[in-house]
Formats: C-alpha cells, structure tokens, sequence
C-alpha cells in the first residue's frame, strides 16, 4: 500500500516535468517567461554551490520558526484563559475578532516600518497570521473536555496544575494539533509576506530579487524550496501528531 | 475511643439542593437527614430525576448544598477528600490512557513515587481481573472491562469510602449481576490481597440490585427528592445468587416498589 503511494507519487511529479519540458520545447516562450526544467536545476545546482539558497533558507527557516513558536505560544496560553474564564473572553473577545478583520497583508508593511527590515518584523508578522487558528482551537479543545472528567480530577483533590497536566493538555491535544498544522503552513505565507514587503535575506527576498532582474529560473528555484520546506514542515507537525496521539489515530482504523 | 465504633461515618442533617437557572430555582434535594454507619453498604433509589446522582456529589464534595451539613468522620465536608473513591456513571475513563495509567491516576494526583506505584496498581489489576489488558486503552475495552478499570481506579488509593453512581447502569443484564458480584467480593468481602471492607453508597434506579448488593436502602421520592423509606435488608453475607429468588428476596422488592410509586 505504502509503495505504491510512493510509486504513484513519482509518477505525477515526473508527468509534470515531462509536461512543462514539452511546454517549454513546443510553446517556444522566452526564457524569462517560462525557463525548461533543466534551467531550474542549472540554478538550483549554482544557488547550493555558492551557498547562497542556503542562507537565505536558513532565514526565512528561522523566521517561521520562531514565528510559529511566539504564535502557538501566546494563542494556547490566551486560548486557555479565555476557555477558562469568561471574564477574559468577553474583555479580549472583540480585539481578537477585530484583529481577524484586519488583513494582515496590509498591516506588514507597519511592523516592517516600526521593527526594521530584519527577521524580527517576519518573525512577528508569522506570529500574528498564526496566531487565531491555534487561539480558536486552544479554545475549542480546552472547553470540550468532559465535565465528568473534571469532577474525576476534583474529586481526588487535583490541584489546578495537576488538572492542567493530567487531563486538560492531554484532552486539547488533538484539536491543538489541528491549529498546529494550519499554523505551519500558515507561518510561511506570514514570513514570505513579510520577506516582500520588506528584506535583505530570505526565499520572500530571492523572489523579488529574481522578479527584477527577469530571472525567473532563481524564482522558480525559490518557490519550489519554499514548497518543499512547508510539506516538511507539515509533515514533521504530523509525524509528531502521529506519536503523541497514538490513543486517537487506533480509533480511526 | 470506643465511640468511635458506632459513630457515623457521615451523618447528613436537614440537606436541601436547590438549582437556579434562567427559568427560576429547581429544587432537587428536600430536606434529607440520615446517616451511614462504617462499612455500611448503603443503596439510594428512586425514579430518574429524583436527585440521587446530586445528593452523590454532595456527599463526595464536588457539590456544596444549598441548605444542611454533611459530617464526615465527624469533622464537616466542605470539599473533596482523599478518602474518598468516585464511579461515574460512565466509566469516565481518560482515552489517552492504558488501563494500568488509568488505574494509577489517583496516586499519580497524590504525587506517590511511581516505583511505589506499580505493585499497587498491579494488584488492583488483578482484583479486578485485568491480567494481561495494563496497555490496553479504553476504547478497546467492552462496556464491563471499562467499569472493571473505573472500579480499580476509586479503590487503587484504598478510600475508606466509595460512592457508586449507577456504575453499571449502561451494562447489559447479565453483565451487570456480575459486576455486581465482583463489588461484594472486591470492596465488601474483602476476600482478595489488602483491600478492606469499605463503606459504600451506591446509586441505582434497579430494586433487585439494591437488595442483592446492600445493608440497607434508601428511596426517594420524585423531585425534590425526600426520603421515603429507610430499609434495612437482612439477608445473609455473602451474598449468593440463589438469594435472588427467595420469598423474603422479593417481598422486599415489592415494598421498594411500591414506595418508589
């Protein structure tokens, strides 16, 4: 079953190249509209060697890194206070619903203008547009916990912290994992925005650099890296999900 | 210190529980004053809504009530204990968790060493006769499994005291005079490894259950729940299958019935 997926995997991603290729010989289309194949990987191969893809990777890595991890990290903490307190949420519920309505497209060029062009301002843009999916989850997950649970929890004398450890995280955790892996993707579409708007390194910045100059095959280079690192990236918040959540994934067989 | 004998585990005095919601107050609980002897096996029966599951909670401190006091051991109840053992209705069983974490969680909340733990849990597994199932998880369990680990689960921390909600209501017939077999060897018996007798309070909608279980049984009346009969039954200990079909068997269940109305 698994070869076979992997076997039919092959075939798409060769039908594609074997259609662009013949693309590329019939349509007879300049090169700056429409490099072959070969012209990608002729610039792929020069960007690995003089490492340049390389750093530019390791930026935009970093920056939706941290930004996945400042995103996730204040949604599951507000997440939780909200779900636990209604006070909370009625304080913080309108911003958090306003700050949704606010393209966040448009507001990158502010936090490039007050936070500078580095990887800081991308890091924050990446936390912001992760931000709400993993918040509703945060929310969702932590409020469906059975009430019977908790009277379980209450009724051994558990202390709030205990409650945490023992029975919330573990419960909210298939749901958080469903922010999680919109988050993933969605930190790279916040640091590449913010990489156009605004940046001396990145695979957002490559884009550009190569969108001046007519170098396509460099773009073309970029977004397939791009591509490659969100599927990793998706693939490694499965994986993960796949270990942790042992117990539910038996359910789905 | 001899007093300590025949003083009451819990003593419950003028207990009143009233709801209130948008639509106005809903009183549960009426009044109830009684009270349970150590190692008392004690059932509570009544129609469906009659407060039995809340006058539960109120003895296991989950709820406070909104009238009377509840003594246990004669200091007053104010919260949750740790002498305490809870069954849910359900089997209220964490699904990221095998039947032996499951069955450890209380010692786990009170911080036992996990070295400790182990020959603890060991031996509730086996009361209860899980041999073999410690990694399996509760959605691979049957419906009696499942109660078997929620029954090891309130006894792993030896309570003094343990409070059955309808444990066995969602079991089929057959399976539940089993389980209920197993209460009375397991926590009244005491027949196995280091468990003692336990007072327990159990409670049920079925009659039969009650009488073939308990020392002495409670009915309520429909909302607001009052008591309506106080009964002991003397029937022999242990009790034996063929006890269920003795005259005296069923005259008690005909006055439970008729007081049930």
């Amino acid at each position: 079953m698994r070869s076979r997926r992997v076997i039919l995997l092959f075939v798409s991603i060769a039908g594609l190249l074997i259609g662009w290729q013949l693309l590329v010989t019939f349509g007879d289309f300049p090169r700056f509209i429409l490099p072959s194949p070969g012209d990608v990987l002729n610039r792929f191969l020069e960007t690995v060697g003089d490492g340049s893809l390389f750093r530019h990777l390791a930026t935009t890595l970093k920056e939706v890194f941290w930004g996945l991890a400042l995103g996730v990290s204040f949604a599951s903490i507000l997440g939780y206070l909200i779900a636990k307190s209604r006070w909370i949420e009625r304080l913080l519920s309108p911003y958090i619903v306003a700050s949704q309505s606010v393209p966040l497209v448009a507001i990158a060029p502010l936090l490039v203008i007050w936070f500078g062009p580095g990887m800081l301002s991308k890091i924050l843009i990446a936390a912001l547009i992760v931000f709400f999916p993993v918040l509703v989850n945060i929310v969702v997950g932590v409020r469906a916990v059975p009430e019977d649970l908790h009277a379980l929890m209450r009724s051994l004398g558990a202390t709030r912290w205990q409650t945490l450890r023992l029975l919330e995280m573990p419960a909210a955790l298939p749901v958080f994992f469903g922010g999680l892996r919109v988050g993933a993707t969605l930190a790279v579409i916040g640091a590449v925005v913010g990489e156009f708007v605004g940046a001396d390194s990145g695979l957002g910045f490559l884009i550009n650099v190569g969108r001046g100059l007519y170098d396509t095959a460099l773009v073309f280079v970029a977004v397939f890296v791009l591509i490659s690192m969100a599927l990793i990236l998706y693939g490694i918040v499965v994986g993960l999900e796949a270990r942790l959540l042992a117990w539910q994934r038996r359910s789905e067989e | 210190m001899n007093s300590s004998k025949t003083e009451p585990i819990l003593n419950i005095q003028n207990l009143s529980a009233v709801f209130t919601d948008g639509n106005g107050e809903l009183r549960a609980l009426d009044e109830l004053s009684f009270s349970v002897q150590r190692q008392e096996f004690l059932c509570v029966i009544g129609p469906s809504g009659c407060g039995k599951s809340t006058l539960l909670r109120i003895l296991g401190g989950l709820l406070r009530p909104t009238q009377g006091s509840v003594t246990f051991s004669g200091e007053p109840l104010v919260g949750p204990r740790r002498g305490v053992g809870f069954v849910f209705q359900n089997s209220n069983l964490m699904p990221w968790r095998s039947v032996f974490e499951n069955i450890a969680l209380p010692l786990e909340v009170q911080n036992t060493v996990m070295s400790q733990v182990r020959p603890q849990v060991q031996e509730l597994v086996e009361l209860v006769g899980l041999q073999g199932f410690e990694n399996w998880l509760p959605r691979d369990l049957s419906g009696g499994m499942a109660q078997r680990v929620a029954i090891a689960r309130a006894l792993v921390h030896d309570p003094d005291v343990l409070l059955l909600d309808e444990p066995f209501g969602a079991l089929d017939a057959l399976t539940r005079e089993k389980m209920g077999d197993e209460l009375l060897r397991i926590a009244v018996h005491a027949s196995g490894g280091r468990t003692r007798r336990k007072t327990i309070i159990m409670v049920t909608h079925a009659i039969a259950e009650a009488i073939f279980l308990a020392d002495r049984v409670i009915v309520l009346s429909p909302r607001p729940g009052k008591i309506r009969m106080d009964v002991p039954i003397e029937l022999p200990r242990p009790r034996e299958e063929r006890l269920r079909y003795t005259p005296e068997f069923g005259k008690l269940a005909q006055r439970l019935r008729e007081a049930i109305g």
